[in-house]
């Protein structure tokens, strides 16, 4: 059951609940506790955490907000855990997690988002580029933490589907991203085909993202999805992927830090340099640094099927064997 | 305000990260890069850089012009360095079976109807629509990624283009 509606605390935040969960915000930090334990996080790290939550309704597979806390997406249902992926938790049986239907966690991330988000202060953003997170209630940025995210059908450009971005339509150029040619490809196109002859500059188009770390798709083939992201500073959350999922670095250069999924324990780091490209196993979680902003192209499979064949364990833990 | 430069590699000048392992097969990984493998290859050589079930990306070196191939999907083309033109033909009859997967190599140019053609650099990208024809022509050397389902075509040679070690 989810409460919503509590009245404020003394710095003009609401607490929330959802089933055996409880949270709560202070200045500083959030306050989660659940039947067995209790945890804090700083509370920019937070919501950039359910930022990513909600705008990817759960993703694919784990997505850690730390070491403790995290959801599980079940598509269509959605778990909410505490130490289960964690091993001192789990020795400790301390571990704990319960199930949900998506849009009811969802509901609460985003009633918390809107409550806890401060004027100025934006999720999606580098923290060069936004305010303090911190402090007593003032105002809300609704605004930006209820964007929606991109979701192309064939491609980006393609009459009918998602749009360019420009100066015009709200997104100038990023400050990182100042040197990128914005030239547009030359297409001539014979009369009756200007709907199937389509090329944009995704280059120009990913300059132009206000929001980092935040796969949007711009290209299906079926269901192979480009999922590119321009990254600065951190990945909020560790990605536990329930399949295998690749990155193609397009620009710059991102390290990764990549551990055993159920333990945390460290396994490889993983530096892309533009044009470099590494798939994630399956079995891993990551977390990237980018200290320059860059793009990434996240290439996800995104067949109804896979679910099913992780519950039969068909799906392929590595990427290829050779 | 800070300048930034922004890094996009090319065939001429690219450099590549790696694995660190700490505890791990670094094969696992299938680390490649795309300049790295358009270098080594044959002029629209479709060699695969990624795999996901029956999905690939191949990295292509665009030099020349490409044979006429058809399309069952949509396939997308990345150029990723030089300037890739891309002709596109609406087929007369059908070319290939709209149920398969992967595209195929054509006999010379088939019968249909011109639809255009795009002049791509570095950052376009453009699609091959699903039941046409296309060829693409680069007047150096070119590089294109290409999201695509893997076909008759499709050159694995993990072993050659992976960091094993
Ligand atoms: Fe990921």
């Amino acid at each position: 059951m989810t409460m919503i509606d509590e009245a404020p605390n003394s710095l003009g935040y609401r607490p929330f609940s959802v089933g055996g969960f409880t949270f709560a915000r202070d200045e500083y930090f959030v306050t989660v506790e659940w039947p067995t334990g209790n945890h804090q996080m700083p509370v920019d790290h937070w919501l950039r955490c359910i930022q990513r939550d909600v705008a990817w309704e759960f993703f694919y597979g784990i997505v850690n907000f730390d070491s403790v806390i995290g959801t599980m997406n079940h598509y269509g249902t959605v778990d909410m855990f505490a130490g289960r992926f964690n091993e001192a938790y789990r020795r400790a049986e301390v571990d704990y997690n319960e199930t949900f239907d998506e849009e009811e966690l969802l509901g609460c991330f985003r009633a918390m988002l809107s409550d806890w988000t401060n004027e100025g202060y934006d999720p999606f953003a580098a923290p060069l580029e936004t305010g303090s997170a911190f402090g007593p209630s003032s105002g809300d940025n609704d605004e930006a933490v209820t964007r929606k995210r991109v979701v192309a059908e064939r491609m980006v450009s393609v009459p009918g589907d998602e749009p360019l971005r420009s100066d015009e339509s709200g997104f100038p150029v990023n400050r990182a991203f100042a040197d990128v040619d914005q030239s547009e490809p030359v297409i001539e196109a014979e009369p009756g085909y200007e709907s199937e002859v389509c090329s944009f500059n995704l280059y120009a188009y990913l300059s132009r993202s206000d929001v980092t770390w935040n796969p949007s798709i711009v290209s299906a083939c079926k269901e192979s999805l480009y999922c590119p992201t321009t990254e600065e500073f951190t990945l909020p959350v560790i990605h536990g992927n329930d399949r295998v999922e690749w990155f193609v670095q397009l620009s710059d250069e991102i390290q990764w830090d990549v551990e055993d999924r159920d333990t945390g324990a460290k396994r490889a780091r993983v530096i892309m340099k533009a044009g470099d490209v590494a798939a994630m196993p399956a079995d891993i979680r990551h977390t990237g640094y980018s200290p320059k902003r860059s793009m990434l192209l996240v290439w996800e499979n995104g067949s109804p099927r896979i679910p099913e064949m992780i519950a039969k364990g068909e799906a392929p833990v590595h990427p290829v064997d050779f | 305000m800070t300048q930034y430069t922004t890094v996009f590699g090319s065939l001429e000048d690219y450099s590549k990260g790696g694995v660190q392992i700490v505890d791990d097969d670094p094969k696992y990984y299938a680390f490649s890069n795309v300049f790295d493998v358009a270098s080594r290859a044959a002029p629209y050589e479709k060699v695969a850089v990624g795999k996901n079930l029956e999905y690939v990306l191949e990295a292509i070196r665009a030099e020349g012009t490409s044979e006429w191939r058809a399309t069952p999907h949509d396939e997308f083309a990345l150029v990723m360095d030089g300037t890739v033109s891309v002709e596109l033909l609406d087929p007369a009859v059908e070319l290939v079976d709209p149920a398969s997967s992967g595209s195929i190599t054509l006999e010379g140019r088939p019968d249909g109807s011109p639809m255009g053609t795009v002049t791509a650099q570095r950052g376009h990208m453009t699609m091959l629509p699903a039941g046409k024809a296309y060829r693409m022509h680069c007047d150096g050397v070119g590089v294109v990624l290409l999201q695509t389902i893997e076909g008759p075509d499709t050159v694995y040679r993990w072993g050659d283009i992976c960091q094993t070690f």
